[in-house]
């Protein structure tokens, strides 16, 4: 396949297509609303299904019905529709079934913005409904990123029979880049031994969350933790740049981290050994990998479009062991190359003490950026 | 010596019934309900090919009592899901089970719109006016002046509004084929109960659009009535409120012949 130009959400779809989707159900809302118009004309055009729903709660219990017949089977939001999905993923987290989501995240609180954030870190990687379970959520950075896992998270939910989410921004969503999409896959004409097709000559099967008992409960939550220990080991993905020299490191995920990258290409363009780590797979989330690089850095900067969601989990993987700076951009804001190299100058300058909440000492000094004080 | 006549089997549980002791309460009429609409799926001879999907409520475990593939919904989102399969599996048979908190409060949304899209699938929308499952409280089609745990004093309308006659409602949609209003009160209303859902799963087989039985249940647990006095409180209360009727019938299943 040659490389194409491509709009991010409908790179996406055409992904999910390739990779066999069969069903998609969802609901317009910006900044993802490309998918499902790239899926209105696709899908019936491959006999394939595609509905509107009538809301988000609908397309994701429409999600959890098809996927509840051994199809590939997905949806799409942003992060106000994802909000109302919780319901749907929790039940189907603990139907243990497989389905795939792609949330591409804009500015909230609340109605908030059409625009690119990643405020829904904690919604999506410690959040996604009620009960004990996690998603496996990755994040891609690209055009070319989003196909690649969005390919990947079919393959993942249904070798884990679970939620994949690929948590995008509005910028990956929205902008063309040159990508390379796989080649088409043939759908599945077999299905899973779990799955509702009607009992055609075997015993019925029934696909539920229910575990009235709670000792039968409890055994289910400690599958899905035993099974979640082994995704912990097999699952972890992300992507390092300039770290074998680096003394300073800098951590951003997604449209972050590629920001990040351009600001750590420039301080090395100046003879600064900065390097940056990039998680792909915010969950589970390369807490082992971060911790090894406590060995080498003299200090961490943590960037992200939000108030520092994963700048948490930074810190428990850094056990203290370094200082831990953190810069964000809030409310759908994108920062700039120049601002993310000004913070590392800031660092070399003033090298930052263990003592302190990063994200305290961030908003005593974010307050003049942004000229709220 | 007494001649023994041959053993007759005269009545037997359905196959798509499963060998499960139900849990409802005595004198309920889930389980007449399940029993209608097992024997339909027998007539039709489409257990096998038959998913079903249960609501939360007091018929949150009406998996366990249908012998043929089910799952299990999200409150009120049973519409939802059963369009998920039915998208997926066009020739199967889909079918819901809800009851009045589920379909008509929080499940709202979900029954308008599959209505409204004429999905394919049947529902069989069990109407006993009050919550049963938590015990007791105000449904969506609680009588005015009914008292229940969560309208003490009876339910006022100036502050709780009026029932929600959803048969009526769903029926005005051009997506529907096939919506009417029973009730299993006495034997007789049961087998016009029977004929009208056997009807919904005919229309849902031959194509014709969305197709809902509502029928109209008793509760005496929650009523704080006897069995009997229940299956009286439905004709003589409920009945006046929600009349049996047929609300639509497309020209097309009209000429169904069963």
């Amino acid at each position: 396949m040659a490389r194409e130009l491509w709009k991010g959400n409908e790179a996406m779809a055409e992904a999910a297509v390739r990779a066999g989707v069969q069903a998609y159900f969802g609901y317009p809302i910006t900044p993802q609303t490309e998918v499902l118009e790239y899926m209105s004309k696709r899908l019936p055009e491959l006999g394939r299904t595609f509905l509107q729903a009538e809301s988000e709660l609908a397309a994701i219990n429409m999600v959890y019905g098809a996927a509840c017949t051994g199809v590939r089977v997905m949806s799409s939001s942003s992060s106000p529709g994802v909000s109302l999905m919780m319901e749907g993923m929790s039940y189907i987290a603990g139907t243990e079934i497989p389905a795939v989501l792609i949330d591409v995240v804009r500015g909230g609180p609340g109605l908030g913005n059409i625009a690119p954030s990643q405020g829904d870190y904690n919604q999506i990687v410690h959040g996604g409904g009620h009960g004990d379970y996690h998603p496996i959520v990755l994040a891609p950075s690209s055009v070319q990123e989003a196909i690649d896992l969005t390919v990947l998270a079919f393959d993942l939910a249904e070798k884990y029979r679970l939620i994949v989410i690929v948590l995008a921004d509005g910028s990956i969503g929205q902008m063309m880049e040159p990508a390379e999409l796989p080649p088409m896959r043939p759908l599945r004409t077999e299905y899973p031994e779990w799955s509702v097709r009607g009992a055609q000559g075997r015993e019925r099967r029934i696909l539920s969350s229910i575990y009235i008992d709670p000792i039968d409960e409890e055994v289910m939550n400690y599958r899905l933790m035993r099974q979640w220990s082994e995704i912990e080991a097999n699952e972890i993905r992300y992507k390092q740049y300039f770290l074998d020299d680096a003394e300073y490191v800098v951590i951003g995920f997604g449209t972050a981290g590629r920001v990040a990258l351009s600001a750590v290409r420039a301080a090395r363009a100046e003879g600064i050994r900065v390097g940056l780590f990039r998680p792909i797979g915010l969950s589970p989330f390369p807490y082992a990998q971060i911790e090894a690089l406590t060995e080498q850095a003299k200090a961490i900067l943590v960037v992200e479009m939000n108030a520092g969601q994963m700048l948490d989990d930074v810190l428990r993987a850094v056990k203290g062991r370094v200082p831990v700076e953190f810069y964000g951009r809030m409310g759908g804001i994108m920062p700039f190359p120049d601002e993310i190299e000004a913070e590392m100058q800031r660092i070399i300058q003033v090298p930052p003490v263990l003592n302190g909440d990063p994200r305290k000492k961030w908003l005593q000094r974010f307050g003049k950026v942004i000229h709220a004080e | 010596m007494v001649a023994i006549a041959p053993t007759q089997l005269v009545y037997q549980r359905p196959e798509s019934l499963s060998d499960t002791p139900t849990h409802y309460c005595p004198g309920c009429t889930h389980g007449v309900a399940h029993r209608l609409v097992a024997e339909v799926l027998d007539e039709m001879n489409v257990r096998e090919s038959t998913i079903g999907v249960a609501p939360v409520g007091c018929s949150v475990f009406a998996y366990n009592y249908f012998d043929c593939d089910f799952v299990e919904a999200a409150h009120g989102r049973a519409p939802a899901m059963a369009t998920g399969i039915k998208r997926v599996l066009p020739d199967r048979v889909v079918f819901t089970y809800q009851g009045d908190g589920d379909l008509a409060s929080i499940g709202m949304a979900e029954i308008v719109h599959a209505a409204a899209r004429g999905e394919n699938i049947t529902v069989v929308f069990i109407n006993n006016a009050i919550y049963g499952m938590t015990g007791g409280q105000m449904a969506p089609t609680t009588l005015p002046g009914q008292k229940t745990t969560s309208s003490p004093g009876g339910r006022d309308v100036e502050q709780m509004g009026f029932p929600i006659r959803m048969s009526e409602m769903l029926s005005s949609l051009d997506g529907t084929g096939y919506v009417v209003r029973r009730s299993l009160h006495d034997p007789k209303n049961i087998r016009l109960a029977k004929k009208a859902i056997r009807l919904a799963f005919e229309t849902q087989v031959r194509g014709l659009g969305f197709s809902m039985v509502e029928l109209l249940s008793s509760c005496p647990t929650n009523w704080g009535l006897t069995p009997l006095e229940a299956l009286r409180w439905i004709e003589d209360h409920m009945v006046p409120v929600y009349p049996l009727q047929d609300f639509k019938v497309s020209p097309a299943v009209a000429e169904i012949r069963v």
